[in-house]
């Protein structure tokens, strides 16, 4: 019985740590996957192009193979560790490998949002005297936000669960943790890391479903 | 004097060429109604005057002033262009009011942003600080007047079209603008609702509000406005009294596009 406790509570400080990866991507890659969405609706073509090319390869490599890129990489090609050393090094990688190939994925999301919203809004918005600034801020945004709330759900529901593929780098989290159980002839942690996961769905869930309720007041 | 003067209005989209060196005025307090068939330049031509479009030449006055001139790149900057489109107000086809805003906030908005950015560049004179009570208030008024005193707390989507049409046209009100622009106010409209928006047209026009308006219904413009244009393929056909041009075109093809009109 003390056992199971035990092993409970190692694995909540795992899923900590899949919960920590998760908060700091959608802090990081939610504004880098707006300035992206911005570069490749760009009209200079230069920009655009540049853009479209790094989503293109960012989405086009598994996210698994992006981790180990970002990691080994700098070391490999030029000798340098610019991700720090030990656990926090593993994890600062994780980071950006994580909050890259994300906002690749939520600038496409954007993109679709923000080209959703009809000309003629901006235009409203032009002939009222109001800046570039005070359209997309007043006007476009929230509608913006409102449109891709369902997609993003999504994104950010697979981000918890994607979290875990960080053990690649030894990032010390749930599932490596569980696993460390198996050749003890311990199953039973490696199932049970589902249930955290799917705690942590539910939770986010409820809070879209929220969220989507609180902009109910106005249809687009 | 014309409160609104354009010369040699010029604009192509790529190879075609949608308006040919038009040249128009308009006094002050007077209602100009411009038709034509669809294609003939006649929202682009409005587009221009509130610099949705950038007319490939001529030149645009207001009140003598030189809003745009081709020939000018110091009048063609995007701050310089911002404040100049406030002579204009304009009235869309389909609306476009912001969903996620009340009809008061609607109209509301961008009176507060400009009353703000005002006060920030001036924040010592509190007396002169424009008082977004003021503007509220103001809107309110506005609602009355197009007969939607009611409907100041409802959204967009909860109001019929005609009742939308009639925020949007208050919304252009509040920033008193010199000239007010209608692109096809009643086309996206149905035959019940767009009496009620013409309603609100022919009283703002009892007023002597300057207003330019791009419409379908002939009666309507006959009997509204003072002036009326026809342009064809981007030129000026025909333009002169309203009833005249309307009741006893002097143009061939003046003719045969208001024949098809009489018909029903």
């Amino acid at each position: 019985m003390d056992e199971i406790l035990v092993i409970i509570e190692i694995l909540a400080k795992g899923f900590l740590v899949n919960s920590r990866l998760f908060l700091l991507t959608l802090l990081f890659a939610l504004p880098l996957g707006l300035v992206i969405s911005f570069g490749s609706m760009s009209k200079v073509k230069s920009v655009s192009a540049v853009t479209k090319t790094i989503v293109w390869v960012v989405r086009g490599i598994p996210l698994l193979l992006l981790l180990l890129i970002i990691y080994f990489a700098p070391g490999l090609l030029w000798g340098i560790s610019p991700w720090g050393t030990g656990n926090s090094g593993r994890f600062n990688a994780a980071v950006i490998a994580f909050v890259i190939n994300y906002a690749c994925y939520f600038s496409e999301i954007f993109r679709g949002g923000i080209q959703s919203i009809p000309i003629g809004q901006t235009e409203a918005g032009q002939v009222l005297g109001m800046t570039k600034g005070q359209i997309f801020f007043k006007i476009t945004l929230l509608q913006v936000i409102k449109r891709i709330v369902p997609p993003m759900s999504n994104e950010i529901i697979t981000l918890i669960k994607d979290t875990s593929l960080a053990r690649l780098i030894s990032v010390y989290e749930i599932l490596m943790r569980a696993q460390e159980y198996a050749p003890r002839g311990l199953i039973w942690p490696l199932f049970s890391t589902g249930l955290f996961f799917l705690a942590f769905v539910g939770f986010l869930s409820l809070l879209f479903g929220w969220f989507e309720r609180k902009l109910d007041y106005f249809k687009v | 004097m014309a409160i609104l003067e354009a010369e040699n209005i010029s604009k192509s989209f790529g190879k075609a060429e949608v308006l040919k060196d038009v040249t128009f005025s308009l006094e002050q307090g007077h209602a100009l109604a411009i038709i034509g068939s669809s294609g003939s330049g006649k929202t682009t031509l409005l587009r221009c005057l509130n610099f949705l479009e950038r007319p490939d030449g001529g030149v645009i006055r207001v009140k003598g002033e030189v809003l745009f001139d081709t020939n000018d790149p110091s009048t063609q900057s995007e701050a310089q262009i911002r404040k100049k489109r406030l002579h204009f107000g304009l009235v869309f086809q389909s609306f476009n009011l912001f969903p996620q805003y009340t009809a008061l906030q609607n109209i509301t908005l961008a009176s507060e942003l400009l009353a703000k950015e005002q006060n920030k560049k001036d924040p010592g004179k509190d007396n002169k600080r424009i008082d977004l009570k003021e503007i509220k208030e103001k809107a309110l008024v506005l609602l009355d007047q197009m007969g939607l005193a009611d409907k100041a707390g409802l959204h967009p989507y909860q109001l019929s079209g005609g009742q939308q049409q009639r925020v949007a046209i208050a919304r252009a009100l509040a920033l008193e603008p010199d000239i007010l622009c209608f692109d096809e106010p009643t086309s996206a409209l149905d035959p019940e609702l767009t009496g009620e928006v013409l309603r609100v047209i022919r009283s703002l026009a009892e007023k002597k509000t300057t207003m330019t308006i791009v419409t379908h219904e002939m009666a309507f413009a006959r009997d509204v406005a003072d002036e009326v244009i026809f342009l064809d393929d981007g030129v000026i056909v025909e333009r002169g009294k309203a009833v005249d041009v309307i009741e006893n075109p002097q143009q061939e093809r003046t003719r045969q596009f208001l024949s098809r009109f009489s018909q029903d």
